[in-house]
């Protein structure tokens, strides 16, 4: 049985599909898709013109209740770059699976290319042109870039044998669209994520994309990474191809897109023109929020050792001759760009990169850190940047990820662990760091992205370190829990902890540091201090080259 | 089905999803019903005994693969460990005592051969998991084949005769036979072991979710040695139940046991991917299985009068598999669709 | 030079098998015989064809361990229906007839595992039980000596015969056709058929396979179906071979022959594995097991000689996989 066709070229054929069509679909698609061959449709006579390419008008859309979309509008033009902006949970990723027919809408318009669709299928989407590069790409790592190229063209002209000089044909076309050249032989799994999402971006075109969405494209790119990707759109757009970039990079953003649409709790709030916006209206538009929290005053006690005193720090081909002093209540912000070596010296620090030389001392004493063990032994810890792999055990309970670092120390009788200690740890926890929860039993994959957080916190205060290292503290949390993750962080240093924190979340580092150091290049490149600066310099400084 | 399960020190309340529970209720079902088809037959004394010398021997292997499987890998030597150490110490029995008498030292001492064996057994699987990261369903096949190896290279591939571990075998104590009573003691601690030291606890991290273990600082690598090694111990206690049981020690002895284990773990609600599973619902799998087995043995002979109705329970045992995954596929979706 | 290739699987066992060989026929020329290379053929015949079955499971990111079952029902089923009905039935219905039953087994896989979503390893080892039991409980479990003619008559071809040296003959089986004609069709449905890559992308990324339009329980119906039926025709052949259907025979070894396709450079999470490994992969298995005798080493050795490949195999691997992750755990920091 043949595959779903999953575009025509041709609109004006008359779509008959049989029913094993439909069989074959998978099954999520195929009621959406039944139903959508239902209304007669008249071939498309509105010449290209004065129309936008995509109206959506008045979208509103609920989950069990939740309203995720309320009157929702989206206007994309031919050949422009739009920018959808605003905070996880807000209802972009809704937006455009609205706009992709994976989710059918509640109520509201949908006229794309001049035709209102009453119901909207993947298929009808894919159709129009309409091509979604999510997060993950959908390609196959196992398979080579032809192959990732030009499957979706085999699978849609139906074939059955595969033709591999037919693949690397299509391929190497579709890569010389784009002015890049990649090895068509190699797995993709050998790939940089900027080639995956080139081949991601190939792979649409050949789709006949007229409109190319990326959900978070610059998330995992380095800064030429970024250059070369924003590069290839600005030549497809002269080619009459719309994009719409969904972000929270304020920075590229305000770099590449034409027109910004901003959304906030399922809302339009507000867009225009990208001459419109500067970084401070858009952070004010995507949070609501224009009070500011009021930045961390430290005191430096007199006489005091320095927490962490690194001297001429080297990881081989990432960090290069880091020198810096932490005292004890001091929060201290590391920035720079992806690749610029933040994340690396937190690694370094946690014992989970090779240290050529340099030393570390902790409270004056000299310490050697080449395990997490080591680390750790010294009253380091480190709340990781990707919470829900490397911070959580999602699907074991609250309690039992609030004890794993203290579960050694919580023996009672013939040294078995104490329930009962247990019990109270975690009770103690829950309670001081306000972790919202029916029971501390159930699976941690049960809390909010903050109540998450603050249980990877809880787990680390448990074993009281002396010093915290937090990357990407409040990535995918809410902004009310953000400032309140924010004071947690303050009330700590203030008790006398040591906080290096990693970000590049511009408003975060201001508010929350009393230094910031900024790195480029595996290196300590400056010194910034928050009540010297403001959002705007910061910005530049940090994406400066 | 991971989530559902109920994990230490936090066990979750009994839900309607519970698996222990579910299981409880299946054993003693299948219990009540065969004592009501087959009465005095199956409900009988002299019925419970030989039952109760019957699943000890795969009971104890289950602990093992249950164990590595809760750590999130899987150890398919445990069988091949149990009869290279009962070789080993039966080797040991018929070479100090000819005669074929049984002094308790040299019982002592054979089965002190036997552990051995199976530490060293163990701890090598957890060298090739642990050290050099073979995954473990391809690290033990590997090991399970060389110890099965070294069985059939010592003995020739045939079996060790010696009736001098007998005592164990057949003995019993106010009526409970040793071999439950190893069974039994074997659960109790290793409950213990799981529910109440750190170890257990960061078996079951571990199983959940290895990176996070990393970075929560979680020793893995000597978690990981222990757990296998552990199941090695295991393992060599096993084969000195074979041996007392069966009175001999071969190479090739109980080679349906591995994948047997691996059902009984699954079906006592060992998580296959790591991270849940309890002794409790291990040692309600084993009962179950056992139960069916027997009944099913006696309610075939008695319909068909064959002597192939002891290949019954076979067929029973995958069935039950499949059933009790049906089972826990619907309910997992009854979930979902309620909210919370 | 560029040694990038040395890399490759493929490459690595084929080097071994090479070296094995020349340093057994250097230590007992016996080895480069016609007779001893025959015999080698001959002992790869039925683990050959199961091992086409489990390439492709394995592939597609499952794992099957009833098809030793399959075989055994397929074989014993089979012989014990022509007996009874059909002495002087030809041996391709014998084949058919097994396929069938081995295809219908497979469905049965099929269908837990797409319809419940199971996993493979637990579906499969329910069914190894089920159908092993159903053998020895319903059809039989005693050896049936007396074969159909036919079968006898299918032991005795000949492919090739090579007069010895010593006045005897050296016979190839006609039966090598049917696992060089399964490698070559899985080869071909592999790599030139849709519905072949469509096994490689199940292994590959599964969700993403979905999105693309691959039809998931097609493709999963298509692979334990398969499995099925060249485990009936493995089963089959092995009877006529032995020239005995024992429904005590072939079960157990299921984990040998996922090891042969392993240690031929498929991986067990899927997405990877090619015939020429699996070939290669088998081959240096056979070898090892039947070249000990050669080397004056007893036989009681093939299953330490066995552990060892399996360990060597899957260990240097691993140990190139933790190098290269240490090199590369910065990206994965990043990430």
């Amino acid at each position: 049985m043949p595959p779903p066709t999953l575009h025509h070229r041709n609109h004006a054929v008359p779509i008959h599909l049989p029913r094993r069509t439909l069989q074959a679909m998978p099954t999520e698609l195929a009621p959406l898709y039944s139903a959508a061959i239902a209304p007669d449709r008249t071939p498309d006579l509105v010449p290209d013109g004065a129309e936008p390419f995509v109206q959506l008008a008045h979208i509103n859309k609920s989950f069990a209740g939740v309203r995720a979309l309320e009157d929702v509008h989206l206007t994309i033009e031919r050949g422009r770059i739009h920018c959808l902006v605003g905070e996880n949970g807000c209802g972009k990723s809704t937006l455009i699976k609205v706009l992709a027919g994976v989710y059918p809408r509640d109520s509201g318009t949908v006229r794309i290319n001049g035709r209102d669709y009453e119901k909207m299928s993947p298929i009808d989407s894919i159709r129009e042109g309409i091509q979604v590069i999510y997060q993950d790409f959908s390609l196959f790592p196992n398979f080579t870039v032809a192959e990732n190229i030009a499957l979706n063209e085999q699978l849609a002209d139906n074939k059955r044998i595969v033709n591999w000089k037919q693949v690397r044909q299509v391929a190497q076309d579709a890569l010389k669209q784009i002015d890049v050249s990649l090895p068509l032989d190699a797995r993709v799994e050998e790939m940089s994520v900027a080639n995956k999402q080139l081949i991601a971006i190939s792979k649409a075109l050949r789709q006949n994309a007229q409109l190319i969405v990326m959900d978070e494209p610059t998330s995992a790119l380095t800064e030429r990474e970024v250059r070369n990707l924003f590069a290839v759109i600005r030549r497809l757009q002269a080619r009459g191809i719309a994009f719409l970039f969904v972000s929270h990079k304020l920075n590229e953003v305000l770099e590449i897109s034409e027109t910004i649409m901003v959304m906030r709790n399922g809302h339009n709030v507000s867009d225009g023109d990208r001459a419109e916006y500067d970084h401070a209206r858009l952070v004010f538009e995507m949070t609501g929020q224009s009070i500011r929290e009021k930045s961390y005053a430290y005191t430096p006690a007199p006489g005091a050792q320095p927490r962490l005193a690194v001297d001429q720090l080297t990881v081989h081909g990432m960090l290069q001759d880091i020198s810096l002093r932490l005292f004890p209540g001091e929060i201290v912000g590391i920035t720079g760009l992806l690749g610029s070596g933040r994340t690396e010296l937190a690694l370094a620090l946690f014992g989970m990169l090779p240290i050529a030389s340099g030393t570390i001392a902790m409270d004056g004493k000299p310490v050697r850190i080449r395990t997490i063990h080591d680390a750790i032994s010294h009253g380091i810890g480190y709340v990781p940047e990707d919470r829900l792999s490397e911070g959580l055990f999602l699907e074991q309970s609250i309690g039992n990820n609030i004890v794993v670092r203290i579960i050694d120390r919580l023996r009672g009788a013939l040294g078995l662990t104490d329930k009962r200690q247990v019990t109270q740890q975690v009770d103690h926890w829950v309670d001081a760091l306000h972790i919202k929860t029916g029971s501390p039993e159930l699976a941690a994959k049960t809390l909010s992205g903050g109540n998450q957080q603050r249980v990877v916190l809880a787990k680390w205060l448990a074993s009281n370190p002396r010093l915290l290292i937090l990357n990407g503290p409040t990535v995918g949390v809410d902004i009310g829990s953000k400032n309140e993750l924010h004071e947690l962080m303050k009330a700590l240093a203030q008790e006398g902890m040591g906080l290096l924190v990693i970000s590049d979340d511009i408003p975060e580092l201001l508010q929350v540091c009393n230094r910031i150091l900024l790195m480029r290049h595996g290196r300590i490149e400056e010194e910034i201090l928050p009540m010297a600066t403001n959002e705007n310099e910061l910005a530049a400084k940090l994406i400066e080259d | 089905m991971s989530e559902t399960t109920a994990s230490q020190p936090f066990p979750t309340s009994i839900r309607r999803n519970n698996p222990v529970l579910r299981l409880a209720i299946i054993a003693a079902l299948i219990f009540a019903a065969f004592s009501l088809i087959l009465r005095d037959q199956f409900f009988s004394v002299r019925n419970m005994q030989s039952m109760a010398v019957q699943f000890p021997e795969f009971g104890i292997l289950a602990i093992a693969i249950a164990l590595t499987m809760i750590s999130g890998g899987i150890d398919l030597s445990v069988v091949g460990i149990a009869n290279l150490s009962g070789i080993l110490a039966a080797l040991t029995m018929t070479h100090f005592a000819p005669d074929g008498s049984s002094p308790l030292w040299l019982m002592l001492a054979a089965i002190a051969v036997a552990l051995v064996v199976g530490s060293l057994c163990g701890l090598f699987n957890g060298f090739l998991v642990a050290r050099i990261g073979i995954p473990p369903i391809l690290a033990t096949l590997g090991s399970g084949s060389l110890y099965t190896g070294f069985g059939y290279v010592i003995t020739g591939g045939y079996a060790v005769r010696t009736a001098q571990m007998a005592a164990i075998g057949n003995g019993s104590l106010l009526g409970i036979p040793y071999p439950v009573m190893i069974f039994a003691l074997a659960a109790a601690i290793f409950a213990l072991l799981l529910n109440r030291t750190a170890w257990g606890f960061n078996v079951y991290m571990l199983g959940t979710n290895t990176t996070a273990a990393r970075f929560s600082g979680v020793r893995s690598i000597l978690v990981l040695f222990r757990t296998y090694w552990l199941a090695g111990l295991l393992g060599a206690v096993a084969g000195i139940v074979f041996l007392a049981r069966a009175n001999s020690a071969k190479p090739d002895y109980g080679e349906s046991f591995v994948l047997l284990s691996v059902l009984i773990s699954i079906l006592g609600g060992v998580s296959y991917i790591g991270g849940f599973g309890t002794i409790s619902g291990l040692v309600l799998a084993v009962l179950s299985l056992q139960f069916l087995s027997t009944g099913l043995n006696m309610l075939m002979l008695q319909l068909s009068g064959s002597s192939a109705a002891i290949f019954f329970k076979q067929f029973a045992w995958g069935a039950l598999l499949l059933i009790v995954m049906v089972i826990n596929y619907y309910s997992q979706q009854r979930q979902n669709r309620s909210p919370g | 030079m560029n040694l990038s290739f040395l890399r490759k699987t493929e490459v690595l066992v084929a080097l071994t098998i090479v070296l094995f060989c020349i340093i057994v026929g250097i230590i007992n020329p016996v080895f480069f015989t016609v007779a001893n290379v025959f015999d080698l053929l001959r002992s790869s015949i039925v683990m050959g064809i199961f091992a086409m079955g489990v390439l492709l499971v394995i592939i597609s990111g499952g794992i099957d361990v009833s098809f030793t079952a399959v075989a055994v029902f397929a074989m014993y089923a089979t012989v014990k229906l022509l007996n009874a009905y059909w002495v002087e039935a030809p041996m391709w219905v014998a084949f058919i007839l097994a396929g069938a039953m081995g295809l219908g087994l497979g469905f049965i896989n099929a269908f837990f595992i797409s319809r419940f979503n199971l996993p493979t390893l637990i579906v499969t080892l329910g069914t190894l039980s089920m159908f092993h039991g159903f053998v020895l409980f319903a059809i039989g479990n005693s050896i049936i000596r007396s074969m159909p003619p036919s079968f006898t008559a299918f032991a005795r071809s000949t492919l090739l015969e090579v007069p010895l040296s010593n006045g005897g003959v050296s016979r190839l089986h006609p039966a090598i056709f049917l696992t060089v004609v399964a490698a070559l069709l899985t080869w071909l449905l592999l790599d030139y058929t849709m519905l072949g890559r469509g096994v490689y992308a199940l292994g590959g990324a599964r969700e993403a396979a979905g999105r693309a339009g691959f039809n998931i329980p097609r493709i999963q119906y298509f692979i334990y179906g398969t499995v099925g039926l060249l485990s009936g025709i493995a089963g089959i052949t092995y009877a006529a071979l032995g020239r005995q259907a024992n429904p005590q025979d072939i079960v157990g070894s299921e984990l040998n022959v996922i090891a042969a396709v392993v240690l031929g450079g498929a991986t067990l999470t899927g997405g990877r594995g090619t015939v020429i490994g699996t070939v290669l992969g088998v081959a240096l298995v056979v070898i090892m097991n039947n070249s000990l005798i050669l080397l004056g080493i007893p036989t009681t050795w093939q299953r330490v000689v066995l552990g060892v490949i399996i360990i060597l195999g899957t260990g240097m691997p691993a140990l190139q996989a933790q190098r290269a992750q240490r090199r590369s755990q910065i990206t994965e920091g990043i990430a």
